[in-house]
């Protein structure tokens, strides 16, 4: 393959150069395909895993739990609260009472609690979504063979039940409220702490600082930080928020200290942390979106008298918003699926209560998922990928809302 | 702030505009409150630095660590008092090629058919898709390479062959994990050569493959090269796959098929589970993660200084 090296040396061998081209220009589009064919390869090997048949097992059978000839599905509540009285012991009756009393409760709540404690489904065999469409009667033939005792039923391990419970150890009862309002917590305190002191530091950057030498080191140093590995910034947040800062991040300064916890390891520290890990992120943007303001806005400004401060405030903010909150969504998508920083700064393992102030203790979704996609069984497997699904169409909505967010200001600017 | 619209020809008062430099409190210390913002970046790196050495010091300290014993021997095991550190980098290496050797040649395929070959629409549908590859989690890599690689490569090689545990389909799914970040990176250097050059290749009679692979690429070569670190960086600092699909003990070995824990594993295993402060589990993150930084700030300074000594100025 030579370019021409002489005149008239064009057409030297021109088929077999241009096929030869052909070639090439094959594996460089079938490149492109593989990379399409993995993201596809990734979103439907998640939803294969969050739906299927299940093949339950129930430690007591439900049909004999029928009171007067009344199924258990049928029973009214106050049947279903004196089954529970019969059923579980006096202590365990009381301490349900007391976390809140049974004529308060509806009677779905009854119900769940019954099937929870007394008739305990347990997953003992599941199948994905494609065997389940594809093999039916194949499972039904393998359930009756290998587990004849079981019930088989399909499951969409992604449910209402599911985004709004909260945790448990039990595969089937399980949810990730507790883990999406972590999660929410956590974001927001990130963002309460990164957005101002990344926009300042953008705005002095760009429009304060001369080219002296600090200045240069400033920049180079927030680039090199925005290339340190995730866990680095967990490692730090540990050393620095957890154990240093333990009182303020504790609450112990505020008198404010969840009982359970007493130590570094809440909200408060991950957000900071997650705040440190997407700062540069939010810097560089902000940079390059009022870089883009051109000069004759703020010339202009000058020109009537303002200072620069109100130069800023007035024009180049305002002008550079589209640019910098595009640059704030980015980040927090980033925080939102962080997981590294938030286990070594110590995110809870079974925590079944919401997180109520930035003081408690807390878990995220991404983490719940590696708890979940931790464990052998097959079930959690399912809860994972039914996790993931919530992960992704929150950051899904939130890169929606953020083109939205852009363009709705961009046409006003 | 006031302005004189009063433009009376013939009487034209001097209006007090307040323009000349008088010293005005408010505006130095909003400067102060925004430099104070800016430093605060170089605080992080100072409490990286410092915190992280201060604990790796104390890591050395511990009864039983030798600095010698941690940088030559290859057995981690805490429990009887060995911290040799070349098993877990070994690993993270090991993942770290394979993630590569998948990434780069893919990366650049996809760059060159992006930059030279395909329509804009092709374009604009499949840069997009790009960016999404991009802003999965890692996790949920980590839950791909467990659920659909491992198997894969099972079915392909053998049960027997191909642990559970295998750093082989840790490292192939990081090297999808890694794909978008080098094929941008790439595509923005290729697309910075300028059209001339392109068209004095064709004016010379090459065909669309010669010039892109005689011309456009050595022209972008240091893009290119810089595309390449970056992206080793990335993959050695990458903790969820392999902390997912990798294996949980430091093992040092060459096979990918056999489960290994890489040095980001490690860490987050240690820190998942019940740490006392102070203990040599403890301090030796710190190490660890000294080790981390200064591997990938390395590979990032070299990467910049790459660009900026080899990068050609065209206009």
């Amino acid at each position: 393959m030579r370019i021409a090296a002489k005149p008239n040396d064009y057409a030297v061998n021109l088929q077999g150069r241009q096929r030869a081209g052909l070639m090439w220009r094959a594996l460089f589009m079938s490149a492109t395909i593989v990379g399409v064919l993995a993201l596809t390869a990734l979103l439907l090997n998640i939803i294969n895993g969050a739906f299927g048949y299940v093949a339950l097992e129930a430690k007591v059978d439900p049909t004999t739990l029928a009171a007067d000839g009344v199924a258990l599905e049928s029973q009214s509540k106050d049947q279903l609260v004196a089954l529970l009285r019969s059923r579980l012991s006096a202590g365990a009756f009381n301490k349900l009472d007391g976390e809140m009393p049974f004529d308060r409760r509806s009677r779905t709540d009854v119900y769940d609690i019954v099937l929870e404690r007394i008739v305990r489904y347990n997953v003992v065999r599941s199948w994905n979504l494609w065997e389940s469409l594809v093999n039916a009667p194949g499972i039904r033939a393998e359930a009756e063979a290998a587990v004849p005792a079981a019930q088989l039923r399909f499951r969409a391990w992604l449910n209402p039940d599911f985004v709004a419970g909260k945790q448990s150890s039990e595969a089937l009862t399980a949810g990730v409220r507790t883990a999406v309002l972590g999660s929410l917590w956590t974001i927001l305190i990130t963002i309460l702490v990164a957005f101002p002191i990344g926009v300042g530091a953008a705005i002095y950057l760009e429009e304060y600082a001369g080219s002296n030498w600090l200045n240069r080191v400033i920049q180079t140093n927030i680039n090199n930080l925005a290339g340190v590995p995730s866990i680095v910034y967990g490692i730090l947040g540990l050393a620095i928020f957890v154990r240093a800062l333990e009182p303020l991040t504790s609450g112990e300064v505020f008198g404010v200290v969840d009982p359970t916890t007493a130590n570094g390891r809440t909200v408060l520290s991950a957000g900071l942390t997650l705040g440190l890990l997407v700062l540069p992120i939010i810097i560089i943007n902000a940079q390059e979106a009022i870089r883009a303001v051109p000069r004759s806005l703020r010339n202009a400004s000058y020109g009537l008298g303002a200072t620069q401060w109100q130069t800023i405030w007035h024009h180049v903010l305002p002008s550079a918003l589209p640019g910098i909150l595009t640059g704030t969504i980015l980040a927090i998508s980033r925080a939102i699926g962080e997981t590294a920083p938030l286990v070594v700064v110590g995110a809870s393992t079974a925590i079944s209560f919401d997180p109520s102030s930035p003081f408690s203790k807390f878990t995220t979704l991404p983490i719940q998922i590696y708890q979940w996609t931790s464990r052998p069984q097959s079930e959690f497997r399912s809860l994972a990928a039914a996790a993931i699904l919530v992960l992704l169409i929150m950051l899904l909505t939130l890169n929606a809302a953020a083109i939205l967010l852009r363009n709705r200001y961009t046409r006003r600017a | 702030m006031t302005v004189n619209n009063s433009a009376e020809p013939s009487s034209f008062p001097t209006p007090h505009l307040g323009l000349t430099r008088r010293p005005r409190r408010r505006e130095a210390i909003i400067r102060g409150l925004l430099f104070s913002s800016a430093a605060i970046s170089i605080l992080t790196t100072a409490g990286i630095i410092y915190e992280l050495g201060k604990e790796a010091l104390l890591f050395f300290q511990m009864p039983g660590v030798t600095f010698l014993q941690t940088i030559t021997s290859t057995r981690w095991q805490p429990h009887t008092g060995e911290f040799g550190v070349w098993g877990l980098v070994t690993a993270t290496l090991l993942t770290s090629i394979i993630a590569m050797l998948v990434a780069g040649p893919l990366g650049l395929g996809v760059a060159i058919y992006l930059s030279e070959y395909a329509s804009p629409r092709t374009r604009r549908i499949l840069k997009p898709i790009l960016e999404l590859l991009a802003g999965v989690p890692t996790i949920v890599y980590g839950y791909f390479a467990l659920s659909f690689m491992t198997p894969l490569l099972r079915s392909i090689f053998g049960q027997d062959i191909v642990q559970v545990y295998n750093t082989g389909s840790a490292g192939l799914v990081m090297g999808i994990l890694i794909l978008p970040l080098i094929a941008s990176m790439t595509e923005d250097a290729l697309s910075a050569v300028p059209r001339s050059l392109r068209e004095a290749g064709y004016g010379m009679g090459g065909t669309r493959l010669e010039v892109a692979l005689q011309v456009v690429v050595p022209a972008a070569l240091s893009g290119l090269a810089a595309a390449l670190i970056l992206g080793t960086s990335r993959a050695i600092g990458e903790t969820m796959i392999v902390a997912v699909a990798a294996g949980a003990g430091p093992n040092f070995t060459l096979n990918p098929f056999i489960g290994a824990e890489t040095i980001t594993g490690h860490i987050v295993r240690i820190s998942g589970g019940d740490m006392s402060y102070d203990s040599v589990d403890y301090n030796s993150i710190f190490f660890l993660g000294l080790l981390l930084f200064v591997i990938t700030l390395s590979l990032n300074i070299v990467s910049q200084r790459i660009v900026r000594r080899f990068r050609e100025v065209y206009e």
